[in-house]
């Protein structure tokens, strides 16, 4: 069993006991699917708008090459520094350099799932920058030394008392644990940052071929202010976010909005076209634009799963699915948990490592149904765990199958068998459970049902 | 090889193998029409309804902005202007105030008789940093969300309209559009091929629910976003 498996399962089972984390999960959601629903049915037609959304990330994705020329081409042409990274490391590279260039010693930054999935605040720490999370949630977890909880929802695992008591540590500041007055010392903590960093970071949520646009979703106006203040912008994007057209955002700021986070419209939805321009008052007077790839290609290598690249990052399949909903965001040990994690994740760090988040599903399809782009989640695992197994077949999987096939074939065996299980199982009610327990899988957390000494055959027989 | 050659290279080699278009591998059966140049076009007919007439995009414009906490305020006339102004002024104790120049914007400023620091020339972010409003003009309200459209060269540039606690539209009714789609149309007519770098969307004042999702307004951009229409 690999690492991460067991890492997986031992979390996962801790997880799925712990009733005040299931407590905190459900009250955090249960708001989220009232207004969501309601968002949903202001629409005209939420189908139709979806059908759309899907078709024109297809469009983006299946002509990618194109539109990312465009964008750049675009961009450059208005003074924007356009990077490319392959990888990670590339991309870490590309980054530290330029805020050397720039003789940085302070960042501040916002919310960018991308710059999670490099590792990018642990070397640049690590190389000696100052860097700070603006996001709330963000600014929340980076405190506690943690990853995000939700792509969406980074703290949305800790109540307002936690958060309470991480303010009075790490800053020494918690009037009390009111929301208000919690987010209140995050504000000014932030505004003296914003006014003093050298270098604004940010993710992006669209970027536009047509008029080579970055655009960023955001509520708090952290984003904003990251991209208005510091003398020096830096982007990092997936090359996947690309939409053809301007216009589109028409349709997909509310779609994000709603999928999301059951918005009409995100406070702030902001498209940036370049760094300061001429007769412009402020902004950096560079932007550099960084694009990932980090095995994004591999994805769309495979036409099957291509529709992965369409994912907006809205976080919808997580709030609806009944296992993140149980073993918590934590448990992935992935950038990107949840259905669409479990998709992507085998693609983006192996397949062999990551198939187990496959299994972590039970293929409901509610994912499928929420997903505003129409990825086909579900399937997707399923072609997961197809390929996982056609790539390296699972030796005592296979045998037990064989052994299941030989007693299935062999109505006198079969017979046999069920005898056998009747007669031996009040023995296995002495080891319920425990390392002995043959269905111990099964049996640590649920009862095995008893087998009927009289079977539907015998029954069907003898019936009067 | 640089980067930029290796990326694109992979991905035309990765499309050489055609995907299913969205839809024919799930329940509904195969899409058979084909995807049009622009699907999106039509977003007008999903996104939620507006009404036809002026009155009642202005009542739509009323009630999303009341949902999203904004203070929307149509007046009758630019004389109505300044009292409006002063009301406010007065009931928060403004100190000092930062704009831009502009037809609308300039207005408002000067009727307030408070020391104003105007962005046009560049500013000194302390001194914005200081100021308890920032005054701006707009390009658009949309009805349809209850949000007005900005951008770095209609709004004094990119931080007068975020960085203040109080933002402060003045907008005219002629601004006032029904949906998103026009108001994407408006602003790559009006703009084409010389964008503002910096176009944002507002939508209610700066909010938060990262903690226990309750909201908070005012995470770190303005907790007050008053429009006026006039």
């Amino acid at each position: 069993m690999s690492s991460f498996v067991s890492q997986f399962k031992a979390a996962a089972s801790v997880k799925t006991a712990d009733l005040r984390h299931r407590q905190v999960i459900r009250t955090a959601l249960r708001s989220y699917e009232v207004v969501r629903d309601k968002r949903k049915a202001a629409f005209q037609s939420w189908e139709s708008a979806r059908q759309a959304a899907a078709e024109t990330k297809w469009e983006a994705v299946n002509h990618l090459d194109t539109h990312l020329e465009a964008l750049t081409a675009k961009l450059e042409a208005r003074g924007t520094k356009v990077h490319w990274a392959s990888n990670a490391a590339q991309a870490r590279e590309i980054i530290t350099q330029i805020l050397r260039d720039k003789k940085a010693r302070s960042i501040i930054k916002s919310k960018a799932m991308t710059s999670e999935e490099i590792h990018l605040n642990d070397a640049l720490e690590a190389a000696g920058f100052t860097v700070v999370e603006s996001d709330l949630g963000e600014f929340i977890v980076q405190l506690r030394h943690e990853p995000p909880y939700h792509i969406v929802f980074p703290s949305m695992h800790l109540t307002r008392g936690e958060i309470k008591d991480l303010f009075q540590k790490e800053l020494g500041d918690a009037p009390s644990d009111s929301p208000e007055d919690l987010t209140m010392v995050a504000r000014r903590v932030m505004r003296q940052k914003y006014l003093t960093a050298d270098v604004g970071f940010t993710g992006a949520n669209f970027a536009i071929a047509e008029t080579g646009m970055i655009s960023i979703t955001e509520n708090e106006g952290n984003a904003r202010l990251t991209a208005a203040l510091p003398k020096t912008m830096v982007t990092l994007l997936g090359i996947e976010k690309v939409l053809p057209k301007f216009a589109d955002l028409a349709l997909f700021l509310p779609m994000l909005a709603t999928a999301g986070a059951g918005q009409p419209m995100t406070c702030y939805n902001t498209m940036y076209s370049g760094p300061r321009q001429p007769g412009e008052v402020d902004g950096p007077e560079e932007w550099h634009v960084v694009l990932l790839d980090n095995r994004r290609t591999e994805l769309l290598a495979d036409p099957e799963q291509r529709d992965a690249l369409h994912c907006i990052r809205c976080g919808a399949c997580l709030n609806v699915c009944p296992i993140f909903r149980n073993v918590g965001g934590h448990t992935y040990g992935t950038t990107y948990s949840g259905p669409v994690g479990s998709v992507i994740t085998p693609h983006l760090r192996g397949l062999q490592d990551w198939k187990h988040l496959s299994n972590a599903s039970s293929l409901c399809g509610a994912c499928t149904e929420a997903c505003p782009v129409k990825i086909d989640l579900h399937h997707h695992l399923l072609h997961n765990r197809r390929n996982a197994s056609t790539n390296e077949p699972a030796f005592f999987e296979r045998l037990s199958y064989q052994a299941f096939g030989l007693l299935a074939n062999e109505p006198g065996l079969w017979w046999l068998a069920k005898k056998i299980g009747w007669l031996t199982q009040p023995l296995q009610k002495l080891v319920k459970g425990s390392a002995l327990d043959p269905a111990k899988a099964w049996t640590k957390t649920r009862d095995l049902p008893p087998l009927p000494q009289e079977t539907f055959k015998d029954w069907w027989k003898n019936r009067k | 090889m640089s980067e930029r050659e290796n990326i694109l290279g992979r991905i035309r080699e990765a499309l050489q193998t055609k995907a299913p278009l969205p839809g024919s591998h799930t329940a509904g059966g195969a899409t058979t029409h084909p995807v049009s140049e622009s699907p999106a076009a039509q977003a007008r007919e999903w996104l939620p309804l507006v009404g036809a007439t002026a009155e009642e995009q202005l009542a739509l414009f009323a009630k999303n902005a009341a949902d999203l906490k904004a203070d929307f305020q149509p007046l009758a006339s630019r004389a109505h202007l300044k009292p409006a102004l002063l009301r406010l002024r007065d009931a928060e104790n403004w100190q000092r105030i930062a704009s831009h120049q502009g037809e609308l914007s300039s207005l408002a400023a000067n009727a307030l008789g408070l020391p104003v620091l105007w962005t046009d020339t560049g500013y000194d972010v302390q001194a914005m940093e200081q100021c308890d409003v920032g005054i701006t003009e707009c390009d658009a309200l949309i009805a349809q969300t209850g949000g007005v459209a900005v951008t770095s060269r209609s709004a004094g540039g990119r931080a007068l309209s975020v960085l203040p606690p109080h933002h402060i539209v003045i907008a005219r009714r002629d601004q006032l559009v029904a949906d998103l789609p026009a108001a994407f149309a408006l602003l790559q007519q009006k703009y084409t091929p010389d964008f503002p770098s910096m176009i944002s969307f507002i939508t209610g004042p700066s909010r938060t629910g990262d903690i226990e999702r309750i909201l908070v307004l005012g995470a770190h951009g303005p907790k007050k976003l008053t429009i006026f229409c006039v």
